[in-house]
């Protein structure tokens, strides 16, 4: 037996200053705030859980219906319903806490000053050890501009923010743009830790038989598989132009999936639509990465990110 | 909820409502509709399917004074009739609707339970024609006394429920009606499959899929 073989192995990663004991996260969205998983999963085994994006005040969300599923993939349209930072504060963080998950509060704002706030509010909580802001949204006092869409404006909102707190800022960024390394420069010029790479795509399916969008709302955010390729060469091509860790996600469902985010760049990875399908999922895929890992007598897992770029 | 493959399409599980538990054997009851149950009809017997359940909650029980009406419409029927069968002491009034005959199910074990169902088919090619619920307010509802002490259980499509919904509301009989909504994950994270109620969105998975009527805001 060689030596790499006798040693054990080491899933730990560093997001910036964010130390996790590996590199499997939830995806916002797919995990609710925890709480809802605890049959399934040991939450603290998890690298980190990303809660179901925060606002100030609770949002009730799209009409029904609000998902379809598409080819290896699902469209959703919930629209951001979320209990507000209050509710999860007082009501979900304390489990959170008691379970010694590592939390990272995903959170979004109709306005720069709805950001500021949400930040300010959610630094000054107990247990929570990092944000992630989704500029995937509108800016509702201006125009209407999607902040993660025009750099200007997600410059702007991330410069913000990143005055507004001392956690480890991470940026998520939407794929529905032209040139998404520009907008990672965009986010890392502005002041953030880490990225996100990716949101949903935007997408749309229209039921045939009566002539209609399937979605109330029109159109809806594509995810699992189907936008995986899309989402790995999102990562590979951030991941050269970039200084800060980046955190893959889009599709992923085993380990081989999350060695793929890593050999493209990603230092940690996060499930989404794999918790829906099965929500034991990111326990399965923690043990497949084990065992991969020993077969390839890999020490550190740390040091698959950025295999690719050789 | 079932698997119905190990692939990646379809993607999801499918919800599936129980038609019959006996002897530690589930019984699920339903009608190819698309590219699931297409699958699903094609596994031979002895397959493994992974399943996630029972989840949600159930119809209510009714107190003892309660006269029993119960609602089917098309596949709504699978539930109902396991309900059925729990309340066939109580002698439980059925109504059937259908859009054919063929679409009819179950009947005969509806006799065995000792109950003769009243059954109406869109095109009239068996039992009464029209809907199920104008069937069910003329023969069963007219005047005050005959509504009294009434409950009522449905499950079927929207608009058969928010037609139930809304003469159960005017003759104010209690009435739970269980729901369908797309779903993805089945425990409640996703918020995808919502029903608007006047306590807010309300998740079919956790809370329901059985609700009082009235507590649903009927668009």
């Amino acid at each position: 037996m060689n030596v790499s073989m006798k040693r054990n192995i080491d899933l730990s990663v560093k997001i910036g200053t964010l130390k996790l004991k590996n590199p499997v996260m939830t995806a916002s969205g797919t995990f609710g705030y925890g709480d809802e998983y605890s049959e399934f999963v040991d939450i603290h085994k998890l690298g980190a859980v990303v809660v179901k994006g925060l606002s100030l005040k609770p949002k009730e969300g799209n009409p029904p219906p609000r998902i379809v599923e598409t080819p290896s993939g699902m469209l959703n349209a919930i629209g951001l319903q979320n209990i507000g930072i209050d509710a999860f504060v007082k009501r979900k963080l304390p489990y959170l806490r008691e379970v010694r998950a590592k939390v990272i509060a995903n959170f979004f704002g109709d306005s720069v000053g709805e950001y500021v706030q949400a930040a300010e509010k959610l630094s000054a909580a107990d247990g929570i050890h990092a944000l992630e802001m989704n500029i995937s949204c509108p800016n509702k006092q201006e125009g209407w501009i999607v902040f993660g869409t025009d750099p200007r404006v997600a410059y702007e909102v991330v410069s913000a923010v990143r005055k507004a707190t001392t956690l480890p800022l991470i940026v998520k960024l939407s794929p529905n743009v032209t040139d998404i390394a520009a907008m990672a420069r965009t986010a890392e010029d502005a002041g953030a830790d880490a990225l996100s790479l990716i949101n949903t795509l935007t997408g749309m399916a229209i039921d045939i038989r009566n002539g209609k969008p399937k979605l109330a709302n029109t159109v809806g955010g594509l995810s699992g598989p189907a936008i995986r390729p899309v989402a790995v060469r999102m990562v590979y091509e951030c991941y050269r132009k970039v200084k800060i860790p980046i955190i893959g996600m889009g599709g992923i469902l085993s380990a081989d999936d999350v060695i793929e985010f890593m050999l493209a760049g990603a230092a940690a990875v996060a499930v989404g639509t794999g918790n829906f399908i099965n929500p034991r999922i990111t326990m399965d895929i923690l043990g497949e990465l084990k065992i991969y890992m020993k077969s390839q007598g890999i020490h550190a897992v740390s040091r698959l990110t950025g295999g690719a770029h050789c | 909820m079932l698997s119905v493959n190990k692939g990646n399409d379809p993607l999801l599980k499918r919800p599936f409502s129980i038609h019959q538990f006996c002897n530690g054997d589930i019984k699920i009851l339903y009608r190819v509709v698309g590219k699931g149950t297409e699958i699903l009809s094609n596994c031979s017997e002895g397959s493994t399917l992974e399943a996630l359940g029972p989840l949600g909650n159930k119809f209510p029980a009714p107190s003892k004074k309660k006269r029993i009406i119960l609602v089917a419409g098309g596949m709504g029927v699978a539930p109902l009739f396991y309900l059925a069968e729990k309340l066939k002491k109580r002698g439980p009034v059925f109504f059937y609707g259908a859009r054919t005959a063929d679409e009819v199910l179950l009947v005969s074990g509806l006799r065995s339970l000792g109950i003769i169902p009243t059954i109406s088919t869109d095109d009239g090619s068996l039992g009464k024609k029209g809907n199920i619920i104008s069937v069910l307010n003329k023969s069963m509802l007219q005047g005050p006394e005959s509504c009294e002490n009434l409950i009522l259980y449905a499950c079927g499509p929207e608009p058969m429920l928010r037609a139930l919904s809304r003469l159960s509301n005017k003759l104010n009989i209690p009435c739970n009606v269980s729901v369908e909504q797309h779903m993805a994950c089945g425990i409640g994270t996703c918020l995808g499959c919502i029903v608007k109620t006047h306590k807010g969105h309300k998740r079919v998975c956790r809370e329901g899929p059985v609700f009082r009527s009235d507590d649903i805001v009927w668009d």
